[in-house]
C-alpha cells in the first residue's frame, strides 16, 4: 500500500474525509484511517493541511531514456484515412511544440497505403511507417496487435496516441497489456507538463461526472486513445519534409485464431461518433412511426439520428443509435433532443457536444439543465414547421 | 459437451451524479448503492443461458473492496453457481493493466475455463480495457462488442458483433474471451430460490496470497498510470429558454443552425 498518514502532524481535522471523492478515508478509534474504497488519487493528499498525507512511490526501475518520438497510428477504412487519423497527426504536432520529439505515424492497410502515407507527410508528418499486406485492409484485432507491439519495439517511440473508434478501443488494450505499459481509454485533452515533460491525458470518468487527469511516469510509451472531434485535423504544410518508411513483417497473420466468417455494412450506417450534427428521438415521440420525423429532419440537415435508451427499449430504433451510459458518447457541433427528458445516463453521452438545442412540452425537464437552447414547446408542431422550412430554402 | 463459463463482474455505483451537501460540504455517498455494472449483467445472462444451453458451471468473479460481495451474492440469486471476490489492500490503486493481471492470475487458478464473459465496459471507468488485456494475459483469443453468440460446435464459437459501420461474424477456437453489449440479452429478474440461495451461499474472497502471481503488479505498485489531478465536471450553464408558436421556434432553431455552420 503505497499512502501512509503521518499521524504525529495529523490533527484529526477531517479535512481528507470530507475531500475524498471514494470514501476511502474513515476515522477508527480517533485515528484516521484509509480504507479499501482508496484509489490513491492523491487529492487528501493536497486538500491536507498539515501535509500529514504521503503516498510513497516505488522507484523507477526500467531504463526509458531509449523512449523518443510522438507516434500515432492513423486507422483507415477501404484506403481512405479517417477524419480522426489527421486529428491526431494535428494532437501530437502540438504535443511536439512542447517536447520537440519526431512526429510520425503508422499505417497499416492493404489498398493505397503510400497515398495515404503521403497524405500524413502533406499535413506534417515527419515519419510515416506503412505496414502492406492485402490481408490487412481490413481490421482485425489479431494482425494489428502484433504488428504495432512489434513495431513499438523496434522504436521505441516515447508516447503512442490511437483514435477512441471501437476498433482503437478493442485492440489498443492488448498492445499496451503485451508491452506492460499504461493505457488512457478515451481522452478529452492532452498536453506536456511543463516541468516533468510527461504526457498528460485528461478524461471524463465517473459516468462523465468526474474529469480525471492521468499520466504515466516510469512505463513507455505512455499510450492514450482519443476521441474523435476533441481537436482540428492537421492542415496541409508549405513545405513538407517526410519520409515513408516500408516496414517488412513475416510474423503476423490474420484469422490466426479468430476468423472473419462473414462482412457487411449496415444498411443505414450509424457513425454518431463522426457526425456533426445529431438529431435525437425520445419517448416524446410517443411511437416507433413517428421516428420518420426524426429521420427526415436528421437528412435535411445531413446528419445522424440518435435516441434515448427508453426509444431503443420500446423498439422504435436500433441499439446502435442509442446514445447515452450503456450506449455511445458523442461530441456532434449541433445535438437536437427532441422529446427527450434527460435522464442522467443520457446527459452523461451528449453534455459534451458544442452546441445542444432540447425540445420538449415539460418546462422542467432535465435535459434543459444542459441545453445552450431549449424550447418548450410541442415537437409534433414544431419538428414539421422546421421540416418545411428547411424544405422550402433548398 | 459441458462449458466452464467465468464471467467478470465490478459493483459500480448506481448513480454517478456527485452531490455536494450544502451544509456539510461533504460528498453525498451514503445514499449511493451499490449495483452490478449493467454490462455485466448481460454477461451473467449470456454465461447462465449458455450454461443452460450446454450444461456446465458459471463462476462469477470480481475484483473490488469487501463491499463488493453484495454483487456477487446478486449474480448468485441470477444462477451463477459459485463466486469469488477478489480482495486485499494490495490491490488497491490498480489501473487497468494491473486490474487485467489480477483477474488473469485468479482466472488461471480457477482453470480449466472454457470462456470468460465481460461487459463491454464499466459504467464507472468506462474504459472497456480490462477484457481486452486479461485476453493478452492469459495468452487466448478475444472477441469484443459481441451481439449475438450464434453456435459453439467442436470447440469453436461463432459471435457476430456490430462495429460502426458494418456487422462481422467471427469464429474462434475456445477457450475464449468475449466482451457483450447490451443487444445480446435480456437479463432475467433472481428468483424467489436464487435470492434464497444468494443469502446462504459462501462467496469465496481471495487475497494476493491465495491467486499467486508478481506481487509487484498487483495494485499501485503494478499501475503504470496514475491518477494526478480529479475534479468536478462542470455541466453546461442552462443556456435560454422560449416558448412561442410552432412558426416562432422552428425560426429561432434556424437561426442558431445558421449560427453554428450547419445551415
Amino acid at each position: 500500500m503505497g499512502i501512509k498518514i503521518l499521524y504525529e502532524k495529523c490533527n484529526l481535522c477531517r479535512i481528507c474525509i470530507e475531500k475524498c471523492p471514494f470514501g476511502g478515508i474513515e476515522e477508527k478509534e480517533g485515528k484516521i484511517v484509509i480504507n479499501e474504497n482508496c484509489r490513491l488519487c492523491g487529492i487528501c493528499v493536497k486538500e491536507c493541511p498539515q501535509n500529514a498525507i504521503l503516498i510513497v512511490e516505488k522507484e523507477r526501475k526500467k531504463d526509458i531514456s531509449k523512449y523518443k518520438g510522438i507516434w500515432f497510428f492513423a486507422e483507415q477504412k477501404k484506403g481512405k484515412l479517417l477524419s480522426v487519423s489527421f486529428e491526431l497527426l494535428n494532437a501530437c504536432l502540438k504535443l511536439k511544440e512542447k517536447l520537440g520529439e519526431e512526429v510520425s505515424g503508422v499505417i497499416i492497410g492493404g489498398k493505397n497505403v503510400e497515398e495515404m502515407g503521403r497524405e500524413l507527410i502533406k499535413r506534417g508528418a515527419e515519419k510515416v511507417y506503412i505496414v502492406k499486406d492485402d490481408s490487412l485492409e481490413e481490421f482485425q484485432e489479431e494482425p494489428y496487435i502484433d504488428i504495432l507491439s512489434q513495431l513499438i519495439e523496434r522504436y521505441k517511440p516515447s508516447i503512442l496516441l490511437a483514435s477512441a473508434t471501437m476498433a482503437g478501443r478493442s485492440f489498443i488494450p492488448s498492445v499496451a497489456a503485451r508491452i506492460g505499459t499504461g493505457l488512457t481509454a478515451d481522452c478529452t485533452g492532452i498536453d506536456i507538463d511543463n516541468e516533468s515533460k510527461l504526457l498528460v491525458q485528461i478524461r471524463p470518468t465517473f459516468g462523465g461526472n468526474l474529469m480525471a487527469k492521468i499520466v504515466c511516469r516510469d512505463h513507455r510509451p505512455q499510450m492514450a486513445t482519443i476521441r474523435p472531434k476533441i481537436i482540428e485535423e492537421a492542415k496541409i504544410k508549405d513545405n513538407p519534409d517526410g519520409k515513408l518508411i516500408i516496414e517488412e513483417f513475416s510474423s503476423f497473420s490474420v484469422n490466426k485464431r479468430v476468423k472473419i466468417i462473414k462482412r457487411e455494412m449496415t444498411k443505414n450506417v450509424v457513425d454518431l461518433q463522426e457526425a456533426e450534427i445529431i438529431v435525437s428521438g425520445g419517448r416524446g415521440l410517443r411511437d416507433g412511426k413517428n421516428f420518420s420525423m426524426i429521420w427526415e429532419l436528421a437528412e435535411l440537415l445531413g446528419g445522424a439520428v440518435g435516441a434515448s435508451r427508453a426509444a431503443v427499449d420500446a423498439g422504435w430504433i436500433g441499439y446502435p443509435h442509442q446514445v447515452g451510459q450503456t450506449g455511445k458518447t458523442v461530441k456532434p457541433k449541433v445535438y437536437i433532443a427532441c422529446g427527450i427528458s434527460g435522464a442522467i445516463q443520457h446527459l452523461a453521452g451528449m453534455q459534451t457536444s458544442d452546441y445542444i438545442i432540447a425540445i420538449n412540452k415539460d418546462p422542467d425537464a432535465p435535459i434543459f439543465k444542459v441545453a445552450n437552447l431549449g424550447i418548450v414547446g410541442d415537437l409534433f408542431e414544431i419538428i414539421p414547421v422546421l421540416i418545411k422550412k428547411l424544405k422550402n430554402k433548398v | 459437451m459441458t462449458m466452464r463459463i467465468i464471467v467478470c463482474i465490478k459493483q459500480v455505483p448506481e448513480t454517478f451524479e456527485v452531490e455536494i451537501d450544502n451544509e456539510t460540504k461533504r460528498i453525498k455517498r451514503d445514499s449511493v448503492k451499490g449495483i452490478i455494472n449493467p454490462y455485466d449483467m448481460y454477461a451473467i445472462e449470456e454465461g447462465l443461458r449458455l450454461k443452460e444451453r450446454f450444461g456446465g458451471e458459471t463462476i462469477a468473479i470480481s475484483m473490488g473492496p469487501p463491499q463488493a460481495e453484495s454483487a456477487l451474492r446478486e449474480a448468485i440469486a441470477m444462477g451463477v453457481d459459485d463466486a469469488i471476490l477478489l480482495t486485499d489492500m494490495k490491490f488497491a490503486g490498480s489501473d487497468t493493466l494491473a486490474t487485467s493481471y489480477t483477474l488473469s492470475c485468479a482466472i488461471k487458478k480457477i482453470g480449466n475455463f472454457d470462456i470468460i464473459i465481460c461487459g463491454k465496459e464499466a459504467m464507472d471507468g468506462s474504459t472497456g480495457q480490462v477484457g481486452p488485456e486479461i485476453a493478452e494475459n492469459l495468452k487466448i483469443p478475444f472477441i469484443t462488442y459481441v451481439s449475438q453468440i450464434i453456435n459453439i460446435e467442436n470447440n469453436q464459437i461463432e459471435c457476430k458483433r456490430l462495429l460502426e459501420d458494418h456487422y462481422e461474424i467471427l469464429k474462434s477456437p475456445l477457450p475464449v474471451l468475449i466482451t457483450v453489449v447490451k443487444e445480446i440479452n435480456e437479463p432475467r429478474i433472481p428468483s424467489l430460490k436464487g435470492l434464497l440461495k444468494s443469502k446462504k451461499a459462501e462467496i469465496k474472497k481471495w487475497g494476493a496470497k491465495d491467486i499467486g502471481g508478481d506481487e509487484e503488479r498487483f495494485g499501485q505498485d503494478g499501475s503504470p498510470t496514475r491518477v494526478i489531478d480529479i475534479w468536478k465536471h462542470t455541466v453546461k450553464k442552462e443556456g435560454r429558454k422560449l416558448s412561442g408558436s410552432a412558426e416562432e421556434m422552428a425560426d429561432e432553431i434556424l437561426k442558431e443552425l445558421k449560427k453554428q455552420g450547419i445551415l
